[in-house]
């Protein structure tokens, strides 16, 4: 029996981080040079507007202040654990990433809802949509109940999952301590590696594409076809290396 | 100076007919996919009414084009700002009910029904979601329903018109419409480019066409928000963004856009105008007041031999120059100013013009129908002399003041607000038609003629040649297509010395001796 947890052990905590990550880097290439088309967003509010507000801002705002919690944890575990040595502090954090945590879940809930009860947006629904749904579903419940039975989250995945995920990072898996992890913990690590796999495969995309750049460049876009001016000019030398517009 | 070339537009609604024709042949060709059926690049409009999507004008609910701040100009709805926070959730995306929801019928049930007592139907299916539906709007549902309290009574450009005059407008025996045909403007400065955030949105630079590439667009929407005309359309199917290309593909190869080639009351003219880049930004944020004389101010006089200059300097081909001085677009909008751009306080600079409608305005009655005259009401102008045209200018002009359309009314559409230059080129197109009555038929004193005629700022040879323009015009002369000279454009992309000897005809591989 043993042998049969470690096997599973070494599968979900080594094998698949290794496929997860592999999956993801090379998808997420092929994804974005050979299906540019189908790379996007494919937001569902041109159908359905009112509904959507009640999932897709708390989802989104939520996930976002958790992805950056846990990108923290993983990036400066001592950053969390000098933060966390102030009792009052670590429930100031704590209680805040649940409420976040509660956010996604409520909207994760509508949108599901609004996914399966709203005729226009099922027609625009694949089954990756329900699978990564049904994911995320997983994720947060998980993660809510990891919080809430196991405390304190915050620093114990500082002090135990970072460098476990830094020996994975490292090329030495080493997952002596993670395997004591009670089974939830381990189930929502393993949905984690899961949802890292589908990105390149599913709507997630969008996240990689974040338009940040919109920041800083000029409003007004003009693209020139061809350099006319550098077609004019007797003294421009012939190039083999193509413009980039080609 | 940075003087660029751009295809612009010159609608004549005095002649458009209502007919469709622009928008089937546009569907036809572009629109008649899944996602966009419910898309019309090119829609007719009845006006007054509320258009499409339902009161598209009405910013204040969809938030559309540039606003003026502090001295500088920022979108109304979009931006760094708006557009990244509400990138979840858009406030102010029109959703597809807002235009109308796609269908079709199950034509096949009128012959495969099993024989029944009742006559078989074909009922009405959504092509959204396949199934039954009652229609409750389409793209042009307004259609000719000028009067009606739902749709005319509700179009947004009736802000600044008295109680006393919307009333009247609305009396059946006054009741007067016309048609507005819309397109993508190809804007000098477009508010969907400058929205969108993934940066898929761009202008040609050649040709200035507004392009969207599919390739690049990610479904953030802010394009179908910031465009005040509402001509860029998200495609719910492919989640991507759609909008007019301006048949680019045809330009190219010499063709009218479709929507112009088959225009059946001819009332389409396009043309390349030069323009000095560099005034865009200024021209854009000027007073609402001075936004279409600063617009006109930025298009350049293609003969003039600075602009040239500065034209070959920039690159622009001699091709396209000399396009540009046959540009009858150049004619309509600059150097007769007949033309006017569609809502310019929208300040996007759109290069779509717009020759308002005299009709409406024509409207009288002589005085052989004495007895149906007396029941008009006192407003609308009845002539009381025996001529068909009041010809005293006087009376003229008043006819144009005391317009079965108001004045302020056009002016919302046209200038706005600006009754002043809607009443010129009113003038204008007046002028013509009495200098062509005294030419063709020759009863109206000469004095009079030569009268309204400088009154409206023209003499006999300009309202010939916008007669000659307006009624007579062929093809060649409506449509004045630069050469896109791929020729030269295909060098910038290969080195023909790569591919020479490579290929020839039935060849898809290279011809090179086998294993």
């Amino acid at each position: 029996m043993d042998a049969f947890f470690n096997a599973l052990n070494n599968f979900f905590l080594i094998g698949l981080p290794y496929i997860a990550l592999f999956v993801f880097l090379i998808g997420s290439v092929w994804r974005y040079t050979s299906t540019r088309f189908k790379y996007s967003s494919l937001s569902s509010q041109f159908l359905e507007g009112r509904q959507l507000f009640w999932g897709s801002v708390p989802f989104h705002m939520g996930i976002l202040f958790l992805f950056f919690g846990h990108l923290t944890a993983f990036l400066i575990p001592r950053g969390v654990l000098l933060w966390n040595n102030h009792p009052a502090r670590l429930i100031v954090l704590e209680v805040t990433a649940f409420i976040f945590g509660i956010a996604v879940l409520a909207g994760l809930a509508n949108l599901i809802y609004r996914r399966l009860t709203n005729p226009r947006v099922a027609v625009v629904t694949s089954r990756m949509d329900y699978a990564i749904l049904s994911l995320l579903l997983l994720q947060v419940v998980t993660g809510l109940w990891v919080a809430y039975s196991f405390r304190w989250g915050s620093s114990w995945f500082a002090s135990v999952l970072t460098p476990y995920l830094w020996s994975v990072f490292a090329l030495q898996p080493d997952i002596t301590a993670v395997s004591a992890l009670p089974w939830v913990v381990k189930l929502h690590i393993v949905g984690a590696y899961l949802t890292v796999l589908l990105i390149p495969f599913s709507r997630l995309v969008h996240f990689l594409v974040v338009p940040l750049d919109y920041i800083w460049r000029p409003y007004q876009q003009v693209v020139w076809y061809w350099q006319r001016k550098e077609v004019r000019r007797s003294g421009t030398p012939w190039s083999l290396k193509r413009p980039l517009n080609n | 100076m940075d003087v660029r070339a751009q295809i612009s537009m010159v609608f004549h609604l005095d002649k458009c007919i209502g007919c469709h024709t622009c928008s089937i042949a546009c569907k036809n060709i572009w629109t008649d996919r899944k996602g966009a059926e419910y898309m019309w690049w090119n829609n007719v409009e009845t006006k007054p009414g509320t258009g499409y999507p339902t009161k598209w004008e009405d910013q204040d609910i969809y938030k559309g084009g540039w606003e003026k701040q502090n001295g500088s100009i920022e979108l109304k709805g979009a931006g760094r700002k708006k557009g990244l926070l509400n990138i979840f959730h858009n406030p102010n995306l029109p959703v597809i009910d807002d235009y109308y929801e796609p269908f079709t019928y199950r034509y096949l049930d009128l012959i495969e029904s099993p024989a029944s007592d009742d006559q078989p139907t074909a009922r009405p299916v959504s092509l959204i979601t396949g199934k039954p539906i009652d229609i409750k709007m389409g793209p042009n549902w307004d259609d000719d329903l000028s009067g009606t309290p739902d749709y005319a009574r509700k179009d947004p450009n009736m802000q600044g018109l008295s109680a006393a005059e919307q009333e009247a407008m609305f009396q059946l025996e006054r009741m007067a419409f016309f048609y507005l045909p819309r397109i993508c403007n190809h804007c000098l400065n477009p508010a969907c480019v400058a929205s969108c955030p993934s940066g898929a949105i761009y202008k040609r630079g050649e040709d200035g066409v507004v392009l969207i590439n599919q390739q690049v667009c990610r479904a953030w929407r802010m394009c179908v928000t910031a465009c005040p005309y509402k001509k860029s359309y998200y495609n719910w199917h492919t989640g991507k963004s759609e909008k007019c290309i301006l048949c680019y593909p045809r330009l190219e190869s010499g063709y009218a856009p479709a929507c112009m080639h088959s225009c059946v009351g001819r009332i389409r003219y396009l043309g390349v105008i030069l323009y000095d880049a560099d005034r865009i930004e200024a021209a854009a944020s000027s007073e609402t007041e001075s936004l279409v004389d600063s617009q006109l101010n930025m298009l350049l006089d293609p003969f003039d031999p600075q602009v040239i200059q500065a034209a070959k300097e920039n690159g622009v081909p001699d091709s396209t120059i000399k396009a540009a001085q046959y540009s009858p677009t150049y004619k309509f909008v600059k150097k007769w100013g007949m033309a006017l751009p569609l809502h310019p306080e929208f300040r996007t600079l759109p290069m779509l013009f717009y020759v308002p409608p005299l009709l409406p305005v024509m409207a009288s009655l002589s005085n052989q129908d004495l007895e149906q005259g007396e029941k008009m009401d006192p407003i609308a102008k009845f002539w009381k002399d025996d001529w068909l045209y009041d010809t005293s200018t006087e009376g003229l002009w008043g006819t144009i003041d005391q317009a079965r359309f108001p004045l302020k009314y056009m002016a919302n559409l046209f200038s706005a607000g600006d009754e002043e230059k809607v009443k010129l080129v009113l003038k204008k197109l007046m002028a013509v038609r009495i200098h062509r009555r005294d030419v063709t038929v020759g009863d109206i004193p000469r004095e009079k003629v030569q009268q309204a005629l400088s009154e409206a700022g023209l003499d006999a040879e300009t309202a010939e040649e916008v007669y000659q323009l307006t009624s007579l015009a062929k093809f060649d002369e409506r449509f004045v297509i630069p050469p896109a000279h791929r020729e030269q454009a295909i060098e910038m992309l290969e080195f023909t010395g790569d591919t020479k000897g490579s290929v020839g005809f039935g060849f898809k591989e290279k011809p090179q001796r086998g294993l």
